[in-house]
């Protein structure tokens, strides 16, 4: 059984029809990427996934069971977690408390010390301003706030929506190498990303999503090697 | 030269000024006359003071229901005002089942907890009610509706007391241990006014540290600022939002026992003042601001106090007290003129819901 597994799921805003039967899974600990341009419908895709959006149409599933039938913060609780897409840390609080909020649903006081340590360890930048408020942070250590967030959940998935954005080529590297290091000791991510070259990089498999609609699917390495994928996001 | 000047400023800039400058120049210039009269005393000026912190402090505690959730929904909830009343007017039968009793005369301390915990709960429960029946269906909705809602909300809850509790101005009765005064390093000061000077010290730093050392306060600001992300990180903001109103109504339960320990007085709708004056502190000190409400009502207490005396009396005006709820109003429309910001908060419109 996959540990994610999305069938048939259809989601709107409003009238606009911004998922038309998206199907896909993510096995327990692999990367697995969703590639496509603006407007695709990548972030809907996650936001279903969390629960901010409903699906009007399909299921989500996660072990098994499904996770439609739960609101967005008991999904947390589920074991899935979200690095939502241009990081939405809690700029009036210090980094601490972002990382405590990350953990919010926890109530493994040790196990949760032990964790903010390892982020800690993982982004030493952030242990440097463990007590400034977070909106004083550059734009690539709120990305590791927000990744760092996300971990507090000790989630059984990480959801990550466009890591890259907005950030220098060396924090880009930084954030990707990361991506890597957690999917070594065990962490299962799902990463959407309109940078495809990266993401076909560490990612074990992927998905081509286009208005919608899910257009490939493959190894990361039949799609970096795929004509279209090649014409359309890879730069030729 | 003068061209550029108006080329820089427009002419409402130049006109806001010229009002700002001349009500500095009569304030001056009253407070001036009167102290130059010398009709008042230091001891006076200084009881001025003291009365002014603590109507003061009552309207911070009270302010603070109007910023919390202002700072969650983005939405004033114009029958805070009415929270207030519910816990104070049914406590009031509880004071006199008590006076009558003889209760609250051998135990006067425990008699005032048991008022508080009335008014509290009674309070809490209509801002709770409140959020579920009148705001809640309308989260969606565009921001002038809840607050028409509000406003109806507030007559509903008005005439809802006056239904329950008769019409008439009743009278909170008397703490026989609390008349009088004691004495302080050397200053004298009414055992009502210092009661209440304390309690809200007590409540307001108590509040502080539940805002920012504690879990749900944590979550608390973390869905003030941004209730999607919060959701993503497992917080139930819904169950934040009853949160945030219930502590509001906590405060403004406890503000009404103050209250009555100031005023004695209550009635079905003794809360529309006390309310608008407490949203003006909101207001002055920054709405959305915890700390900015608890100053903002402590400046308008002292100036509310000091105000007719210092000012208006210079002024030769023959009963400046009876104008003392014009300052606050008159502060109220200053300051969204010159500084909507308050003294330490954000502008009202800049933040959307
Ligand atoms: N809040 C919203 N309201 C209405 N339409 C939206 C909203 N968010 C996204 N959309 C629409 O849904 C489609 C998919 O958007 P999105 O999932 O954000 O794309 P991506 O993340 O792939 O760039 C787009 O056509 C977008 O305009
Ligand atoms: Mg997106």
């Amino acid at each position: 059984m996959a540990l994610l597994e999305l069938e048939n799921v259809h989601s709107y805003y409003g009238n606009i029809h911004a998922l038309k039967g998206i199907s896909l899974t993510v096995e327990e600990g692999e990367v697995v990427t969703l590639i496509g341009a603006n407007g695709a419908g990548k972030s809907t895709t996650l936001k279903t996934i969390s629960g901010i959006l409903q699906p009007r149409q399909g299921v989500v599933r996660l072990e098994g069971r499904n996770l439609t039938e739960y609101k967005a913060h008991e999904i947390v609780s589920q074991g899935v977690i979200q690095v939502p897409e241009g990081r939405r840390i809690f700029s009036r609080l210090s980094v601490r408390e972002n990382l405590e909020m990350g953990a919010f649903t926890r109530k493994d006081t040790a196990g949760i010390k032990a964790d903010m340590e390892k982020v800690f360890t993982l982004f030493p930048r952030l242990l440097e301003r463990e007590n400034q408020v977070a909106g004083t942070l550059s734009g690539g250590e709120q990305q590791m706030l927000a990744t760092g967030r996300g971990l507090m959940a000790r989630p059984r998935i990480l959801l990550m929506d466009e890591p890259s954005m907005g950030l220098a080529p060396v924090l880009v590297d930084l954030i990707f190498d990361t991506i890597k290091e957690l999917n070594e000791e065990g962490m299962t991510i799902l990463l959407v990303e309109q940078n495809a070259l990266l993401a076909l990089d560490v990612a074990d498999r992927g998905y081509v999503l286009e208005t919608g609609t899910i257009v490939l699917a493959g190894s990361a390495k039949e799609l970096r090697e795929n004509p279209q994928v090649k014409e359309a996001y890879l730069g030729g | 030269m003068l061209q550029r000047f108006f080329r820089k400023y427009d002419t409402t800039d130049i006109v806001m000024w010229l009002i700002g400058a001349a009500l500095a120049v009569i304030v001056i210039y009253g407070a001036a006359r009167t102290l130059a009269v010398g009709k008042y005393s230091s001891d006076v000026w200084r009881d001025f003071i003291i009365f002014g912190l603590a109507q003061g402090s009552v309207y911070a505690l009270i302010a603070l229901g109007y910023t919390l959730v202002y700072g969650i929904l983005f939405m004033i909830n114009f029958a805070h005002g009415e929270v207030f009343t519910g816990g104070v007017f049914t406590a009031y039968f509880v004071a006199v089942a008590l006076a009558n009793s003889g209760f609250s005369d051998e135990h006067w301390i425990l008699s005032l907890l048991i008022l508080l915990a009335v008014a509290v709960v009674v309070s809490m429960s209509v801002a709770v009610l409140l959020e579920r029946i009148a705001y809640r269906p309308l989260r969606n909705a565009p921001r002038l509706v809840p607050l028409i809602t509000a406003i109806g909300a507030s007559f509903f809850l008005q005439y809802t007391y006056r239904g329950l509790y008769g019409s008439g101005v009743k009278t909170y009765p008397d703490i026989k241990q609390l008349s009088g005064t004691w004495v302080f390093f050397g200053i004298r000061i009414l055992r009502t006014q210092a009661v209440v000077i304390v309690a809200s010290v007590v409540l307001m730093v108590g509040l502080y540290i539940y805002v920012q050392r504690t879990k749900a306060g944590k979550a608390m600001r973390a869905v003030a600022e941004d209730k999607e992300a919060a959701a993503l990180m497992g917080i139930d903001v819904d169950r934040v939002i009853v949160n945030t109103f219930a502590l509001g109504g906590a405060l403004a339960g406890a503000a009404g026992i103050l209250y009555a320990m100031l005023f004695k007085q209550v009635n079905a709708f003794m809360g529309f003042i006390p309310g608008i004056k407490a949203f003006t502190a909101a207001v002055l000190g920054g709405i959305g601001n915890v700390p900015g409400a608890m100053l903002g009502g402590l400046f308008l207490g002292i100036v509310e106090s000091l105000g007719p005396s210092l000012v208006l009396d210079g002024l030769g005006i023959r009963s400046p007290y009876q104008l003392k709820d014009a300052i606050a109003f008159l502060m109220l429309v200053l300051v969204l003129i010159f500084r909507p910001t308050g003294i330490l908060g954000e502008r009202l419109s800049e933040k959307k819901a």
